[in-house]
């Protein structure tokens, strides 16, 4: 077909700028949304995940860690019926001390999700700084710095956060380690997954450390770290939010494994992993409800971030388009 | 060749001195080693003869190069909470860790190559798109949701299998094996299903997308084009020449599913090394810890290392003095 054929098909749009809202919604990254039917779901579950967690203390039904509240009577109380003792009606069941399930696994969300998100802030932090300090000056620091990432990369994550947890158990006085038994979860999960960002990180900065725009900055005279920050760091941030994401739904999984394991949070605020090991001792005796709900609902998260991170993922290759 | 081997044993060396270094910073600065072998009562001055005596006022220096000496005779020292010595523990629960890796790394190389390869071969059926996404959840369950989902249906509903435990074991004298009896044998199905299902899915992934590469190579369409059968082209030409980086990947992950197997052997109560060092780090009993990591850590670099003269015998590429 010649060029001559094609004639505009609508008239140019004044010349106006368009606002923010308007950018979001006509970038492709918004339209591959919507042509995806799996990230739309995924977004809905995640967002509704997140926020009943954010809002726990004001919808939850009952405060399940004051037992004040509590009649233990109505422990065992089967899901969607009214305790055979009080007025109490339990939309999932109640557990073996009378806690409402549905509250405990809006509470324990809030924690899975709090742990989650800090250890991948904290692994993109350190993998970050790393990484540009890697690919930006090679030799010897990078050399030292991937050597590190490459050791810590061909051991499971979950091993390393169960050893920087029982190191810093030694190393905590005893009466602290409960009040600080989230930090230390978030210290160890995050320092389990740096080294994927700085590897990412690396790569990028090496591709864009020999671009023009980059020799310009340095022929002005702009200071190394500014060029870091202030150049090179937009450019290499695409990469480092799809592993982000993904790693939102490892870190989540890693959190629950380890409460699972026993030795994550204290039970005294129980994460989605504490839930599912406290309904594992119902699951012999017919109380499936304590173990089933919060497993599903760790299920959902997990697999909505996962999803998300993928479909970002292929939103953001150019080759895919 | 000589000097790859040197250069490649060099660095398996570094790596397991760096990871001593660690496990030594753990095994001498977490916890005070003189207040977990004494009691309370003990006189400060008797504290202090025993320090000097296991040396603990040395310099850092002999301090690490004492602990790497144990280490190679396989010495580090006494478990706190058993009282026993950690060698022994480790080498004790060995044997049920490394049955179940086997059996898991089977599971996932046969039931993974067969599915990948359907799943190549049919790539628009229903029954393939069914297991690739089938195979995508299952990536984003965690492990022990999986070991205890299996454990619901088939110990506690259907009641086939038992839920934990090893079974009966049958005693060779230096290895205690659970294969040997039936007891043991129902024992190993729910936690090697359970442990090779993550394994099993990167297999899967893996032989569909070398199967579908190969399928579309010239040698192929000339096999199709000398009228062989299908069977013929498909698994004598098509399937070798995708298994060459399938053994390999298999055998990097072995090292791996021995470190998956913390949390299934925790979530099955199998008596191996995971469950030892999942106990360990709950009561911090330290030289279960860093004897736990150099001994993983002894696996990943042995593994690595065999893996990787294995392509230097293979690959007559690296022989000509391009290997890094």
């Amino acid at each position: 077909m010649s060029t001559l054929d094609i004639s505009p098909a609508k008239p140019l749009p004044p010349p106006r700028p368009p606002s923010r809202l308007r950018r979001i919604l006509d970038s492709d990254i918004f339209w591959s949304w919507t042509q995806s039917p799996v990230a739309v779901g995924a977004t809905v579950v995640a967002l509704t995940l997140i926020l009943v967690a954010l809002f726990a203390p004001l919808i939850a039904p009952y405060d399940p860690f004051n037992p004040a509240t509590l009649t233990l009577m109505d422990g065992f109380t089967p899901p969607a019926s009214k305790s055979a003792f009080s007025d109490n009606w339990f939309l999932m069941g109640a557990d073996h001390q009378a806690r409402d399930v549905l509250s405990t696994i809006m509470y324990g969300s809030r924690v899975s999700l709090f742990v989650g998100v800090m250890a991948t802030l904290f692994a993109i932090v350190l993998g970050m700084g790393l990484g540009l300090a890697a690919g930006y000056s090679g030799g010897m620091v990078d050399a030292v710095i991937m050597r590190i990432a490459d050791i810590q990369l061909s051991f499971p994550a979950i091993l390393i956060a169960l050893l920087i947890f029982g190191v810093a158990k030694g190393i905590l006085p005893a009466n602290q380690q409960e009040s600080l038994a989230i930090w230390v979860l978030i210290l160890a999960i995050g320092l389990a997954n740096w080294a994927q960002f700085a590897r990412t990180v690396r790569g990028a900065t090496m591709v864009e450390r020999e671009k023009d725009y980059v020799a310009a900055a340095r022929i002005m005279g702009v200071h190394p770290v500014l060029i870091l920050f202030r150049h090179i760091l937009p450019n290499v941030l695409g990469p480092v939010l799809v592993i982000g994401t993904i790693g939102l739904a490892l870190a989540i999984i890693e959190e629950a494994t380890l409460s699972f394991l026993g030795v994550g949070v204290p039970p005294t605020q129980p994460s989605l992993g504490t839930l599912i090991r406290i309904g594992q001792q119902f699951m012999f005796s017919g109380e499936w409800w304590i173990l089933f709900f919060p497993a599903v609902t760790l299920v959902l998260l997990a697999l909505s971030v996962n999803l998300l991170g993928d479909w970002l993922r292929d939103a953001l290759n150019p080759k895919l388009r | 060749m000589l000097a790859f081997i040197i250069r490649r044993l060099a660095q398996s060396a570094l790596v397991m001195l760096f990871v001593a270094l660690i496990a030594f910073v753990i095994f001498r600065y977490v916890g005070d080693p003189i207040s977990s072998m004494v009691g309370v009562e003990t006189r400060l001055e008797d504290r202090e003869i025993m320090r000097e005596r296991l040396g603990l006022n040395d310099p850092v220096i002999v301090q690490f190069a004492r602990f790497i000496g144990n280490a190679l005779q396989g010495e580090f020292g006494i478990s706190y909470r058993l009282q026993q010595p950690v060698t022994e523990l480790i080498l004790s629960r060995l044997p049920a860790t490394i049955e179940l890796a086997f059996a898991s790394a089977l599971i996932a190389l046969v039931v993974g190559v067969v599915l990948g390869v359907y799943t190549a071969l049919n790539p628009r059926g229903y029954f393939s798109s069914g297991i690739m996404a089938v195979s995508l959840i299952g990536v984003s369950l965690p492990t022990f949701l999986i070991g205890i989902g299996l454990i619901y249906l088939f110990a506690v509903e259907l009641g086939w299998l038992p839920s934990n435990g090893r079974g009966e074991v049958v005693d060779l004298g230096w290895w205690r094996t659970g294969l040997l009896t039936e007891s043991g044998l129902r024992s190993l199905i729910l936690p090697a299903i359970t442990l090779s299902l993550f394994q099993l899915t990167l297999i899967m992934r893996l032989v569909r997308a070398e199967m579908l590469e190969v399928m579309r190579t010239e040698y192929i369409r000339f096999a199709k084009a000398r009228g062989l059968t299908r069977r013929a082209i498909n698994f004598g030409h098509a399937l070798k020449n995708t298994m060459i980086p399938v053994i390999t990947i298999t055998g990097l992950q072995l090292g791996s599913v021995i470190a998956f197997a913390i949390v299934t052997e925790s979530v099955f109560q199998w008596p191996g090394v995971g469950s030892l060092f999942v106990t360990s780090v709950r009561d911090v009993d330290v030289p279960v810890m860093a004897a736990y990591l150099m001994f993983i850590a002894l696996i990943f670099v042995l593994i690595n290392l065999v893996v990787d003269l294995l392509y230097f015998v293979v690959d007559p590429r690296l022989r000509a003095g391009k290997g890094h």
